[in-house]
């Protein structure tokens, strides 16, 4: 909403010295959102003085009809002066603008005494545009006689200088799409007086008897509760808007267009009240509100065809609708040139009708913005009352009179203690004052033994709960008064195990060399057929959204890699060469459940509607992946390089689990996305948690990606629900240690895991670790069989072993392993 | 046994004189001084203070002196072999400290060399910023509450008192999941979190719920589809706006420095009445750049306040929807935007930046921006 602060100040006394940004700061305070203060021409120094127009000789001798006017500009100014113009609408006896020699206008155009069409020009006449006021060119501004006197300061007349004030207005404030809701804000930050223009009727002539007034109805007393109709004939079509009205609609951002609509539109942003006027020839029968008939098609204004969908509700006549209620009105129906009867609409809509109305057309007009928002529910007849009696005075006519229909009007009443706006705010707000704030905003206050009864002002359809009337009563009080003071919150429990547990894992792999992403959920079938996950794979998302950013990415991610992946490769095409990548977060598994309805929202839900809401949604499992490629230790002047492999994968699932205070255990894994024979499944304590290894050389080519890229992706959810609240403590031993390496031969086809497994269990307690130290294979070893070293430390707690003690323990793992995995001891 | 001793040569030794005595020292001296290296003190050493020098025959000869002159000769050649002693120890030690000297010389590196074989990686900024944020808060007895991406229109709207055709719900471009109607959208908001603690927790409630939420924005500098907000909710007997306001003055110092406070300007939210708008006071030039164009202020904009968030007392209408009594409860809430706050606290100038996952941009904020 635009506002300029002259027409503020038509309407509220407000202290002649406050500029517009003073004016603005209030509003703010109050809750208004003024987004910027413009003045209208910034840009003009020195005299704009008013100059009558004496005397026009029309020079007829070059190429265009050239004025030769002589304005008197008053005797401070030099009398009459000789100026060149080439407007044509004006006549001897207007007042207009004069820049006289020494004027600069905006666009550093001086203005200077000048030779012209073989006379000297002595000034400029000028134009709204060149005063920086808008657009309009076609003609200089033009003054009506006797509204101002030669040499008087032109630029407060024409309006240089005003500033306008441009405000955001939230959806609870309808009132403040206009000048009266503005200014009653206005009155009352500074404490002056209101007269409120929508209450009062302006004086209408009688209708004339020898006419009948259009007639109208409502067939929907819930979604149009009041219908107006005003009817006008023998109205000039070509009856000009005066300048003032011009200035002021241009003012607010609107272009004037003809008297009749700029009236309607000057009203709509004076009262609030959107208006609609009808070419009255145009119309067939009565006019009346309803829903559409579905498959109705409608023209609107904007010569959009539209097609009516059986919830709209439109304005019709006999012929069908010719207009959508509250949103725009019909091509068919519209005033033009040639108007001289008018039947002005203005109604009540209901602001969800309208609301769902706009939102199905994909039409935001001024009008539907109004309704949207609640428009004062007594209005109409005022404003129409305004408007016509503006149409008579300025493009004459006769008056026929008004129709009306009106579904009966129940004042909502608020029920209210009076100390509830002190007991909110924690300030001493007392009951007189809350009275006196809830007045000046329009509401009636009764009292009763509860507390007061308050009735808000129609204009106030936001005002609906004790809650609204607080919001008033401290916003009016000042925000800015409110004391600051802490609640004792209660005992707090400090984060989660599974909040705790991603903290440390992301300080963990961060500490380890990974940077932390967090990508777009946002994934499509190209790039997981790239990734090569199977259909049937849950990593392959399910949940599709309706209106996707691209149509390329219409799925939620089901899995962290795509966009890791994405990011690496981000990376390495900007010159980046290496690198791990690790994101934390959810993915979206699984489909949506049974659709349900929605609970009302006047108590809990109850346990089945809420459990049906659960099951509608999809699992969402909060994931770990990491990916890398490149170099995990650079080359330098300490040696070669030493790349990421499958390895540095999989040791990101071990420092998650040991975050966890957890073991992970491995077996080959067949996931498509990875190398075939570089891929590990995890498992924590049986539970499959994670897949770890070197990408799948097709994927790394598919996504151009480096050869050899590794990734993992660790289900956090289930780590977490397996890890301990509370790790219990070991008993460390203060008695020597007895080192033991051993080196046993086995086939390739026993995973080191087994051997690791039966040593540890063949050594028995006395064992304290055992560590694989070196892989052999070659000619001592025989075909399909490598040698494997195990370092094994053994310990007693009670002890120092003696050499027999950990020898035995030694032959029996051997044994053990030789049993299980038919491992041979070689002689080391 | 040995018995009194009468076998004496009655002849003084030269070589037991004092004279000869000084000289035996000074050559010994001499050539302990002269050595330069461990290997020529052994030999030194070995001629002047071994079994077979000088001063070790001399110190044999004293047995045949009368024993008047015995105590005189032994004190002197005691302490000339004493002299000699410490002069070897003494050169000992300068050639051993010499030696290390020379070979950890020999050892020096080069300290300037490069040390990043194991480079450090680092954390989101956005993340580290949330766990900031939720540590404040913790600190305050709050607990970190979380909810889905994937939200129930019911939590993410309607219990939130923003019913199908409220303007509001046009406020916040929302991401819809297939099918039409499902009821299910990507959460706008944190906020529907605040529906969830409300309906799984006991009262009192005080929860901080960081969390990312979506709208239909196009990726530019300053919009992001996918962000992130933190809300705090409160739930208690008896609290207040001052509380809430209390509340926030505190965060602010703790996020961007003591005695910095916020404003609040009344505003509009569905899920709040009183609503307002939070500002905090530039932590750059706390208002000393308003109305001073010699000195502006980047960080501001010299308006000497920043927007940060929305806030409000919780409406009643939403306590209503969850159970909870509002004659006996109120609330109060507040929430900002993650990105933002990183953009104004960090001077991040592309939204960009933060979603592209550039390691030259996360490795600036080490493991805590």
């Amino acid at each position: 909403m635009r506002a300029p602060v002259s027409w503020l100040r038509e309407l509220v006394d407000l202290p002649a010295q406050e500029g517009g940004r003073a004016i603005a700061e209030r509003l703010i305070r109050a809750g208004l959102e003024v987004e910027s203060v413009e003045r209208l021409g910034e840009g003009v120094q020195g005299t704009l003085v008013i100059g009558r127009v004496e005397q026009v000789e029309e020079l007829t001798e070059f190429k265009k009809p050239i004025r030769w006017c002589q304005v008197d500009v008053g005797p401070a100014h030099g009398g009459v002066r000789g100026i060149i113009c080439g407007a044509r609408n004006f006549l001897a006896g207007d007042l207009v603008a004069v820049a006289l020699p020494g004027t600069v206008l905006p666009g550093d155009f001086r203005i200077a005494a000048r030779q012209t069409y073989g006379r000297t020009s002595d000034g400029m006449i000028c134009s709204e545009r060149e005063l920086g006021l808008g657009d309009d060119h076609d003609g200089i501004i033009v003054l009506p006689p006797g509204t101002a006197k030669p040499g008087d300061d032109a630029a407060g007349i024409v309006g240089v200088g005003d500033e306008v004030l441009d405000i955001a207005v939230t959806p609870d404030r309808g009132y403040a799409l206009s000048m009266r809701g503005l200014a009653r804000e206005l009155a009352i930050a500074y404490g002056v007086e209101f007269i409120d223009l929508g209450l009062a009727l302006p004086d209408l002539p009688a209708p004339a008897e020898d006419g009948v007034p259009a007639q109208c109805g409502s067939d929907d007393l819930q979604a149009c509760s009041l219908f107006t109709l005003r009817t006008i004939t023998g109205f000039d079509p070509g009856a000009p808007t005066p300048a003032w009205m011009r200035r002021r609609l241009v003012a607010c951002g609107m272009r004037p267009v003809s008297l009749a609509v700029d009236v309607t539109n000057y009203v709509m942003l004076e009262l609030g009240q959107p208006l609609h006027a009808f070419d009255l020839d145009k119309l067939q029968g009565p006019v009346r509100a309803a829903r559409a008939k579905a498959g109705d098609t409608l023209q609107t204004l904007d010569h959009v065809e539209r097609a009516l969908d059986a919830d709209d509700l439109v304005i019709r006549d006999d012929r069908g609708s010719i207009g959508l209620a509250g949103t725009m009105g019909g091509l068919e129906t519209e005033i033009d040139e040639g108007t001289t009867s008018i039947a002005l609409e203005a109604a009540w809509f209901a602001p969800d009708v309208v609301a769902r109305m706009s939102r199905r057309h994909r039409l935001s007009s001024e009008a539907s913005r109004r309704f949207e928002r609640g428009v004062d529910r007594a209005l109409a007849p005022y404003a129409s009352a305004r408007a016509a009696a503006l149409l008579l005075e300025l493009g004459g006519g006769r008056y026929l009179g008004m129709t009306a229909v009106e579904a009966p009007r129940r004042p909502h009443v608020i029920s209210m203690t009076g100390q509830l706006p002190a007991q909110v705010a924690g300030m001493e707000i007392s009951q007189d004052r809350t009275e006196e704030l809830l007045a000046a905003i329009g509401c009636d206050i009764a009292l009763a033994d509860a507390g007061l009864l308050v009735t808000p002002p129609t204009w106030r359809p936001d005002l609906s709960d004790p809650a609204d009337l607080v919001e008033e009563v401290i916003r009016l009080v000042g925000y800015d008064r409110l004391p600051s003071t802490l609640p004792t919150a209660a005992m707090g429990h400090g984060q989660t195990l599974g909040q705790r547990m991603r903290r440390r894992i992301g300080m963990v792999l961060a500490a380890r060399g990974a940077h932390e992403v967090l990508t777009y959920p946002f994934v499509g079938d190209a790039e997981l057929d790239a990734l090569r996950v199977d259909p049937a794979d849950a990593r392959r998302p399910r949940v599709r959204l309706a209106n996707p950013l691209s149509d390329e990415q219409p799925y939620l991610r089901a899995s962290l890699l795509p966009g890791l992946l994405a990011a690496l490769r981000r990376n390495i095409g900007r010159g980046s060469d290496a690198g791990c990548l690790f994101e934390i977060g959810s993915v979206v598994q699984g489909q949506l459940g049974p659709p349900v309805g929605r609970p009302a929202v006047d108590a809990r839900p109850t346990a089945g509607e809420w459990a049906g809401i659960e099951a509608l949604l999809p699992g969402q499992p909060n994931m770990l992946a990491a990916v890398m490629c490149g170099d995990r230790e650079p080359a330098g002047w300490w040696g070669p390089a030493r790349s990421y492999d499958w390895s540095d994968a999989v040791a990101v699932a071990d420092a998650v689990a040991d975050a966890a205070g957890l073991q992970v255990a491995r077996e080959p894994d067949e996931d498509p996305s990875f190398h075939p024979g570089r891929c590990a499944r995890l498992l924590i304590a049986g539970m499959p948690v994670g897949v770890a290894g070197e990408l799948h050389p097709r994927v790394t080519e598919a996504l151009g990606l480096p050869a050899r890229t590794c990734a993992a992706e660790i289900d956090l959810d289930t780590v977490t629900a397996l890890a301990p609240e509370v790790r219990s403590a070991p008993q460390v031993s203060t008695h020597p240690v007895a080192k033991e390496d051993v080196a046993v031969v086995v086939s390739e086809m026993v995973p080191v895991a087994s051997v690791e497994a039966a040593l540890r269990e063949g050594a028995g307690p006395l064992l304290e670790s055992v560590r694989l130290f070196d892989v052999y294979r070659g000619p001592q070893v025989p075909q399909g069989h490598r040698s494997l070293a195990f370092a094994l430390r053994f310990r007693a707690s009670d002890r120092t072993l003696d050499a027999a003690e950990t020898a035995s323990a030694r032959e029996a793992a051997v044994a053990l392993a030789g049993q299980r995995c038919g491992a041979v001891l070689r002689g080391l | 046994m040995s018995g009194p001793n009468t076998a004496f040569d009655p002849k003084q030794v030269a070589s037991l004189g004092a004279d000869e005595v000084m000289a035996m020292v000074e050559q010994a001296c001499a050539a302990v001084d002269a050595a330069t290296s461990l290997a020529d003190l052994k030999q030194a050493r070995l001629a002047h203070a071994g079994d077979r020098s000088p001063l070790a025959l001399a110190n044999r000869e004293i047995g045949a002196l009368p024993p008047a002159a015995k105590a005189d000769a032994g004190k002197r050649i005691g302490e000339a072999r004493q002299q000699v002693r410490e002069a070897v120890e003494r050169r000992q030690a300068e050639l051993e400290a010499e030696r290390d000297a020379q070979v950890l010389r020999e050892e020096a590196v080069d300290v300037t060399l490069p040390v990043d074989r194991h480079p450090l990686g680092a954390r989101h900024p956005l993340t580290t910023l949330m766990e900031r944020i939720c540590d404040v808060f913790i600190a305050m007895g709050y607990d970190i509450a979380e909810g889905p991406q994937v939200e129930a229109e019911w939590v993410n709207f309607d219990a939130l008192n923003v019913p199908p055709d409220h303007p509001a719900r046009t406020m916040q471009d929302t991401f819809y999941v297939e099918a039409p109607d499902s009821g299910v959208v990507l959460r706008t908001q944190t906020s529907p979190i605040q529906i969830r603690a409300m309906l799984e927790r006991s009262l009192p409630i005080y929860v901080i719920a960081p969390g990312r939420v979506f709208r239909t924005d196009d990726l530019d500098a300053t919009h992001t589809p996918v962000f992130h907000q933190v809300e705090g909710l409160a739930v208690d007997e008896h609290l207040t706006m001052a509380d809430l306001k209390g509340t926030l003055d505190h965060f602010a110092q703790e996020m961007f420095g003591p005695g910095i406070v916020t404003r609040l300007r009344p505003s509009y939210f569905p899920f709040t009445e009183p609503s307002a708008e939070l500002d905090v006071q530039c932590f750059v030039c706390r208002g000393s750049s308003v109305g001073d164009p010699r000195r502006p202020c980047r960080t501001c904009g010299s308006e000497g306040w920043i927007e940060w968030g929305g806030c409000g007392m919780v409406n009643p209408r939403v306590l209503r929807a969850v159970g909870i009594d509002p004659e006996r409860y109120r609330g109060f809430a507040f929430g900002m935007g993650v990105e933002r706050t990183l953009m104004f606290r960090n001077g991040v100038t592309d939204m960009r930046d933060m979603v592209e996952g550039d390691i030259r941009f996360t490795r600036a904020f080490g493991l805590e921006g």
